[in-house]
């Protein structure tokens, strides 16, 4: 029996696995499936990681450094190049790697820490051929930045994602032409910062309200047909415009990886993708914690070390036995908040809301209603879908509530 | 000189030869393309259809329902997936009641076992997620389901495992008959033409079988046959997330109509869901690009089928091209001595191709093929190690002779090095990501190789010993980088 075991040894297991640490347990086993800690974080060789957490500008790898750095001085064990095969309601993982073969793991406490992958081509439907020259954003950036390799030398992104915009930049100081960024909604759901610094400054076309409507080429891409979508996101037909390129990146979406998660039967949010968790990221079940972008996707790294280290310290205290539930206040969300994590509170203490707005406002007022009053309220000059919003709630003001939820409110 | 050259490395082709090998005579495979089962086979419905959909009489009825009834034994031997999972011909209305009976009493006709016209409830007992307005179905218990290019591929694969030899990139652009025997040139220079310099390629060969599906009215002009005429038919489908391959148990046929076969929504063997096809007449033999208006025709018919369809679970998208002849039959002639054409061999093809290499078999020993039993002759393909179907015993077992066994490569299928380097040592030899792709299915799960695509490349690389730079999706010209970022 091990005390706590975390599936994945990216910024969000890493940090988790610092937190229990922290907080006395000592049983701790990280399995990671790549052959180093990190996770995504080891690709992404821009800078801009770690201002909220640690105050400087990081690249992804000094910043992942950090953490893994803290795993190797505190001796916590760490599996790699170990992929886990499945995870029992009542906490069974089952793994494998090449010296053990398959092994089986009980577990006090398990973090589901496996993250998120990328919507892939065959979900969006696009007509025409299927040639090379396809990727999604993050595996072409495994490409540049880890194997070495251009992709291709004209290109068209799909997308305005993070990924997207960051791999434009990267193309083009690879020496590639990046032809034109579509993006299918009239906003991006990138950061403001990333299309001010990825693709302003190299001067790359952001098309919004556009998408790909065709791919041409047979062996290798040869072009792409894009065109202006109206407000039901339908191609206009007239709008159609062909661009040849060799490479088109798809940036369209990460949707979390919580295979593992339905194996062991948690309940999910189908808005976020991943488990419905308490304030402790405690899933349904028992025991079983997740964090990350395995739990909603997150913009910015520094936000899922600190939710992870939530899940960290509420797992040991679960292991040492000192979490009891108070309450069971369920938070519903509005449809202009698209979501909000946690989605439960089971114990009386302040708690941070983490939500998504459904679409761009301006001059919002996020309103908290408990039993149909509002009980505390935060104004906002301006909210977007790429930005990850939060809110503080005091513990007083929950008190002897039985439902919450999160409405938002346009005071024009 | 050869004694039999099997033009096209499709399904029928490659059965074809397999059925050769277990005899002592010389046989090679001609195909234009860099790998097997790049044709029709690589695209279609994968059905092991009952056989009562042929007409009465037809080489399609005969050879479907012995197709049919030879599947097991021969998916088993190859150890290729296959389940007979049992087809429902649903209907909407009295109109379509009348079809299905018709259907039926054909079925019965051809030799079709345990067919059973059965009422909308029943149907629906059977697949609780068809839609609230059938009215009746067309039950067939020996209906079944297949990979058409893991058959193709183990077929192949079994056949030069049993001696038979395989030239790829090897198009044939002429043919010239000599006495007892034929010649067979390629202008493609073809694998290492640089070094070799063996421009044109020829073959000699003392019989040929055209099985070059779309391309084989083409072959037979090439060797004076005018009579037949091949054209592509469209057929755009739809794959869903393994996630919704229990939505449906068997596979649900639409009663035929004026306007045709209808969408299909089928199970697959490796537990997706399957929608299609579309069917669209064409001319050009490589257009395999899908379309707006087809994706959309299949969404919409689909959803009168089977209630809550989860369209959302699109994994990918892909057009098949079927090889419509000009009989309406499938075209088993021998034009001239010593040249057999397997043409036409449109659904229900796949079905039929253990039979057709039956059948061709023996045509050519009806020709003076001898045919002699080999002494050493090996039925069983050396079975592929599938690690997530394995137990926990076999796959420990597995690991313990192979690590690569225990490294997993694709996170979505759970593929293991192991697996991915046995398809590239293994008869015939995975060559690209979608040769990998279609042999151990990495690649094919959700995320659709964004994660294991970059180590692919890399495995392919060391086990052929090429630069990455080199390495294809799906043969020359479709290489996944353009050149190194540094120098």
């Amino acid at each position: 029996m091990t005390d706590l075991v975390i599936i994945g040894g990216g910024p969000a297991g890493m940090s988790a696995a610092v937190a229990a640490y922290e907080s006395g347990i000592r049983d701790i086993l990280i399995l990671e499936r790549d052959a180093q800690l990190g996770g995504i974080l080891q690709q992404c060789i821009h800078n801009g990681f770690g201002l909220h957490r640690f105050g400087e500008e990081l690249t992804g790898p000094e910043y992942a450094w950090k953490y893994e750095k803290q795993v190797r001085e505190l001796g916590i064990p760490v599996k790699l190049n170990t992929m886990v095969l499945s995870v029992t309601p009542d906490r069974v993982i089952t793994a494998t790697n090449e010296e053990e073969g398959i092994f089986a793991i009980e577990a006090r406490a398990i973090i589901l820490a496996m993250g998120c992958r990328e919507r892939p081509r065959g979900a969006l439907n696009i007509a025409g051929t299927r040639p090379a020259g396809i990727y999604s954003a993050g595996t072409a950036q495994k490409l540049v930045n880890r194997k070495g390799y251009l992709p291709g030398k004209s290109v068209v992104i799909l997308g305005s994602g993070d990924i997207g915009l960051i791999m434009a930049r990267r193309m083009t100081l690879e020496g590639a032409e990046v032809k034109a960024v579509c993006e299918l909604m009239p906003y991006s759901g990138g950061l403001a910062r990333n299309i001010e610094q990825c693709l302003n400054d190299f001067g790359i076309p952001l098309k919004l309200s556009h998408t790909v409507v065709e791919i041409h080429g047979r062996k290798r891409l040869e072009g792409v047909t894009i065109a202006k979508v109206d407000e039901n996101r339908r191609p206009i037909e007239e709008t159609k415009e062909y661009i040849p390129c060799d490479t088109l990146l798809l940036s369209v979406g990460l949707i979390p990886e919580n295979e593992l998660t339905l194996q062991a039967g948690i309940g999910m949010d189908v808005v976020t993708g991943g488990a419905v968790v308490d304030q402790d990221r405690q899933t349904s079940r028992e025991g079983i914690f997740t964090c990350g972008n395995v739990l909603h996707v997150h913009d910015l790294v520094d936000f899922v070390s600190e939710e992870a280290a939530v899940a960290g310290k509420s797992a040991a205290e679960y292991i040492r036995g000192e979490s009891g539930q108070e309450c069971d206040i369920p938070i519903g969300a509005d449809g202009k908040i698209r979501y909000t994590v946690p989605q439960r509170i089971t114990k009386r203490k302040d708690i941070t809301l983490f939500f998504r707005v459904a679409d761009i406002y301006r001059n919002v007022k996020i309103n908290v209603v408990g039993d149909g009053r509002v009980i505390h309220s935060v104004r906002k000059p301006k909210a977007a879908p790429g930005e990850m919003e939060s809110l503080l709630l005091k513990a007083p003001l929950f008190e002897g509530v039985s439902k919450l939820s999160l409405q938002l409110e346009e005071l024009g | 000189m050869y004694d039999v050259a099997i033009i096209g490395a499709g399904v029928a082709g490659g059965l074809l030869a397999r059925t050769l090998a277990a005899y002592d005579i010389k046989i090679c495979i001609l195909e234009k393309e860099s790998d097997v089962a790049m044709g029709s086979t690589r695209a279609n419905s994968g059905i092991a259809h009952a056989g009562y959909d042929a007409e009465e009489g037809s080489l399609k009825a005969k050879l479907n329902v012995r197709g049919s009834r030879l599947m097991e034994q021969v998916t088993k031997e190859l150890g290729v997936p296959y389940r007979r999972t049992g087809s429902l011909v649903i209907g909407f209305g009295d109109e379509d009641r009348e079809t299905i009976e018709k259907l039926c009493a054909r079925g019965l006709r051809n030799g079709v076992r345990g067919l059973q016209v059965i009422d909308g409830e029943e149907a629906r007992r059977l697949e609780p997620g068809l839609s609230d307005s059938v009215t009746c179905a067309l039950y067939a218990p020996t209906a079944g389901i297949v990979c058409p290019y893991e058959l193709a591929i183990a077929a192949v694969g079994n056949a030069m495992d049993n001696g038979a030899e395989l030239m790829l990139d090897f198009e044939v652009n002429h043919i010239e008959k000599k006495e007892g025997h034929y010649e067979i040139f390629s202008d493609a220079c073809g694998e290492n033409c640089c070094e070799n310099l063996q421009k044109p390629r020829k073959v000699c060969a003392r019989y040929v079988v055209n099985a070059a599906g779309i391309y084989a009215d083409e072959i037979a002009r090439l060797a004076g046959d005018d009579s037949i005429q091949i054209h592509p038919r469209r057929g755009e489908y739809l794959l869903l997330d393994r996630e919704c391959g229990n939505l449906v148990s068997r596979t649900i046929f639409r009663t035929p109509s004026k306007k045709g076969k209808g969408i299909l929504i089928t199970p697959t063997v490796d537990g997706n869901l399957l929608l299609g096809p579309t069917s669209v007449d064409g001319e050009d033999k490589e257009d395999k690009a899908t379309t707006e208006e087809g994706l959309a025709q299949i969404m919409a018919r689909a959803q009168e089928n089977v209630k809550n369809l989860p369209l959302r679970k699109v994994i990918t998208s892909f057009t098949g091209l079927r090889s419509a002849g000009n009989t309406g039959d499938f075209i088993i002639t021998s034009p001239k001595e010593g040249f057999i054409n397997v043409a036409g061999i449109e659904s229900p093809g796949l079905t039929a191709a253990p039979a057709i290499a039956e059948y061709v078999a023996e045509m050519l020993a009806g020709q003076g093929l001898a045919l002699k039993r080999k002494e050493d002759y090996q039925p069983f393909r050396k079975p592929v190690y599938a690690f997530r179907n394995a137990s926990v015993e076999e796959k420990n077992e597995m690991i313990r002779r192979d690590k690569a066994y225990g490294r997993v490569v694709c996170r979505c299928e759970t593929v293991t090095e192991g697996e991915i380097v046995a398809a590239i040592r293994q008869n015939p030899p995975a060559r690209d990501l979608d040769g990998i792709k279609r042999r151990t299915r990495a690649q094919m799960g959700r995320c659709q190789g964004g994660f294991c695509m970059p180590y692919l490349a890399e495995i392919l690389a060391r086990e052929w010993g090429v630069p990455y730079e080199e390495i294809t999706k799906s043969g020359e010209g479709s290489e996944i980088s353009v050149c190194r970022t540094k120098g």
